[in-house]
């Protein structure tokens, strides 16, 4: 069954990213939650290149990008901007890739949540430093192999773990946290509403599969944001004042191994069943942290 | 009371008058010799006495960012640093010049580690020197109340970032009598903010700030900036005479000059035999130490940025001796206000004046008398040209 989607003119096509990215139709789903009352700040990143090549803007809405590590802080200003003139009808979003978010911009966020502002982060994470080249980040997953964390004979790709994003917005007591895929569209959609409609910080982080990052087709995006959830990667979720409201891990999604979501990525092509091993044990890691 | 001359702590004197320019958005991080100022303002707002977003900050880079995301969303905007704070920010202040934002920020101006110390020189602002603000230099307490009401006419007029320079502790944390203007008499000089419509973020007209620029742009925005900034030179001249006008009292020490001109003040014989050029504080040890000197005159230097090279060319064409004297060397280099002298001379003008430079008081060492004394005796002899004066 197809469903024809209708998008708005937030954010409209003829941009430049590449053809079939995981980013852009995530962000195409985040918009169809927005309704025009609305101010984006913009971390540097793809989505703020591919968008805004001057003279030229895909944004309908009010949107700046000013560092790579600062939207945070200048949603904050713009919040405080509001605030002065009375309007509380204006929702103030940030967006940002995970290198903005992990690390570089992690303190400025750290002091937006400490704030208990009234922003909506929305972070797409592809799980590497796209925009610059497919470097390691904070988010790149263990064994993954990127520019910076190559596989070789002496070497497995990234032996970091993904750093635990949502466990820290939790930390600061954020009022709605919730994760979500490029692979589920509406359920974005649906917690970008449902964030909006919280009042105090809320948290959205999205894995946004990246076409050349994770050496994928230009088609796999969708089906590699199924799989993360399948597998119980990237489990969806959704913490409502601390408490975990909804998860889609149930034992039925279990069937699908990682393997699965492995093989048709190039970046974790190199790996070996021990390391592959490692992986599946995170993802039963998560089910047991994660079953409702 | 607001009348009167009140005897007031420099930081106190700038943030009363923060108070009443009223900005809607002030953000802050605490460091030294900065603090006081943004103690004040946090006090003015937890008495009611003011109305203005107070944000505090987890760091001067966010604090930066703060202001900048205010600042586009349309709101007049306040924020002071020191030293670390203001390298921590460069970043952001670089941005808000290309954003082309009216923010206006108190410099403390304060030595840069290493090694670590927190007293008085030039060094902080000197890094940002190139980043597209006005930056105005202060010597006294009333002539940095008087700046910062100047700097948000500017700012929003030229849609340009302001920077107020005030020598730390020396300014910040001294005693003088200073006049500070009322809420209402600032307002009619300096009316409520209203940016033109689809200048600044608002849902009701949607625009992209910061955009991406590739290769076939970005010289041209860089060169426009560079010539706005060095045409608001003009406008700096004039509106300090409408200020003057606007705030007579408060600005009855610059008036009594024939030698002033918004961008300097020249005081000293029409024709000195040796000319001390300065910016901040110095300037008021300087024109102490030459008073009973009918040869030696003092150049105030109060806007660096634009930089007023041939304005100040034409008073050192009447002198044979000069001395640049800094709080501030680019290591490997010489003194900035000296290369930045040199730069705008004409090559017959360097020929016929004995120009060198004396690096002072860095890290809060006393600038003293016996020094001025002793940079006067020096200069005319044939020696290095550029000289850290240390101990006497």
């Amino acid at each position: 069954m197809t469903k024809k989607i209708k998008n708005n003119k937030f954010l409209s096509p003829g941009h430049n990213a590449c053809a079939g990215c995981g980013q852009l139709s995530a962000a195409q789903a985040v918009m169809r939650g927005l309704n025009k009352d609305v101010i984006i700040a913009n971390a540097t990143g793809c989505l703020e290149v591919t968008t805004t090549a001057y003279p030229q803007s895909s944004w309908g809405l009010p949107w700046i990008h000013s560092l790579f590590e600062n939207a945070a802080a200048v949603a904050s200003g713009i919040l405080a901007a509001l605030a002065q003139k009375g309007d509380t009808k204006t929702k103030v979003i940030v967006q940002a890739g995970d290198g903005g978010t992990y690390d570089i911009g992690l303190g400025l966020i750290s002091g937006m949540w400490e704030r208990g502002e009234n922003i909506l982060y929305v972070c797409y994470d592809t799980e590497a430093y796209s925009n610059t080249g497919i470097q390691a980040s904070g988010a790149t997953p263990y064994g993954a192999s990127t520019t910076t964390t190559p596989d070789g004979n002496a070497s497995v790709g990234s032996t970091q773990r993904k750093k635990d994003m949502l466990a820290i917005a939790l930390a600061h007591g954020v009022n709605y946290a919730a994760q979500s895929t490029a692979g589920f569209p509406d359920d974005i959609t649906a917690k970008v509403k449902a964030a909006l409609a919280v009042d105090g910080p809320s948290y959205l982080q999205i894995l946004a599969p990246c076409i050349p990052g994770w050496k994928i087709n230009n088609d796999e995006a969708v089906l590699m944001g199924k799989l993360a959830v399948a597998t119980g990667l990237y489990p969806l979720l959704e913490y409502r004042n601390g408490k975990l409201s909804a998860s889609s891990i149930t034992v039925a999604s279990r069937k699908v191994a990682v393997s699965e979501y492995l093989k048709n990525q190039g970046r974790f092509r190199h790996l070996k069943n021990k390391e592959i091993k490692i992986i599946q044990k995170l993802a039963d890691d998560n089910l047991k942290k994660y079953r409702l | 009371m607001n009348n009167k001359k009140q005897i007031l702590e420099g930081s106190r004197a700038i943030a009363l008058a923060i108070k009443n320019i009223s900005p809607a958005v002030i953000s802050a991080y605490p460091i030294t010799p900065q603090t006081h100022i943004v103690e004040d303002l946090a006090k003015f707002k937890a008495d009611g006495e003011a109305n203005y977003e107070y944000r505090r900050a987890e760091s001067e880079f966010a604090a930066a960012s703060i202001v900048l995301g205010a600042s586009a969303t349309g709101a007049r905007v306040y924020s002071a640093t020191s030293s670390q704070g203001l390298l921590l920010m460069t970043e952001v202040v670089y941005n808000i010049a290309g954003l082309r934002l009216p923010v206006v920020m108190t410099c403390a101006n304060r030595a840069v580690s290493g090694p670590i110390n927190i007293w008085n020189d030039h060094s902080d602002v000197m890094s940002i020197r190139d980043a597209g603000w006005i930056q105005l230099f202060a010597a006294d307490h009333q002539e940095a109340v008087n700046q910062h009401i100047l700097a948000y006419k500017l700012a929003e007029k030229l849609k340009l970032p302001v920077m107020v320079n005030v020598d730390g502790f020396i300014l910040t944390h001294s005693y003088e009598p200073v006049l500070i203007p009322t809420g209402q008499k600032i307002k009619k000089y300096l009316p409520t903010y209203r940016p033109s419509d689809g200048t600044y973020l608002n849902p009701k007209n949607p625009v992209t700030l910061g955009a991406f620029f590739t290769p076939d742009d970005y010289l041209e925005t860089r060169e426009a900036l560079h010539n706005d900034l060095r045409n608001s030179l003009e406008t700096i001249k004039k509106e300090y005479q409408v200020f003057q006008r606007a705030f007579r009292a408060e600005s009855a020490n610059d008036r009594n000059h024939k030698n002033d001109n918004g961008l300097w003040t020249y005081y000293g014989p029409a024709k000195p035999k040796t000319l001390l050029i300065a910016m901040g504080s110095a300037v008021g040890t300087l024109r102490e130490a030459i008073k009973s000197n009918p040869t030696v005159g003092v150049l105030k230097i109060k806007v660096y940025r634009p930089f007023p090279a041939a304005e100040i060319a034409t008073v050192m064409a009447r002198a044979k001796n000069i001395a640049v004297i800094e709080k501030a060397v680019s290591l490997g280099q010489a003194g900035p206000l000296y290369s930045d002298i040199k730069a705008g001379l004409k090559p017959t003008a360097i020929k016929n004046l004995n120009i060198k430079n004396y690096i002072v008081g860095l890290g809060g060492r006393d600038f003293t008398q016996k020094m001025i004394a002793a940079i006067i005796r020096d200069l005319p002899r044939k020696n290095e040209i550029i000289k850290f004066i240390g101990k006497i």
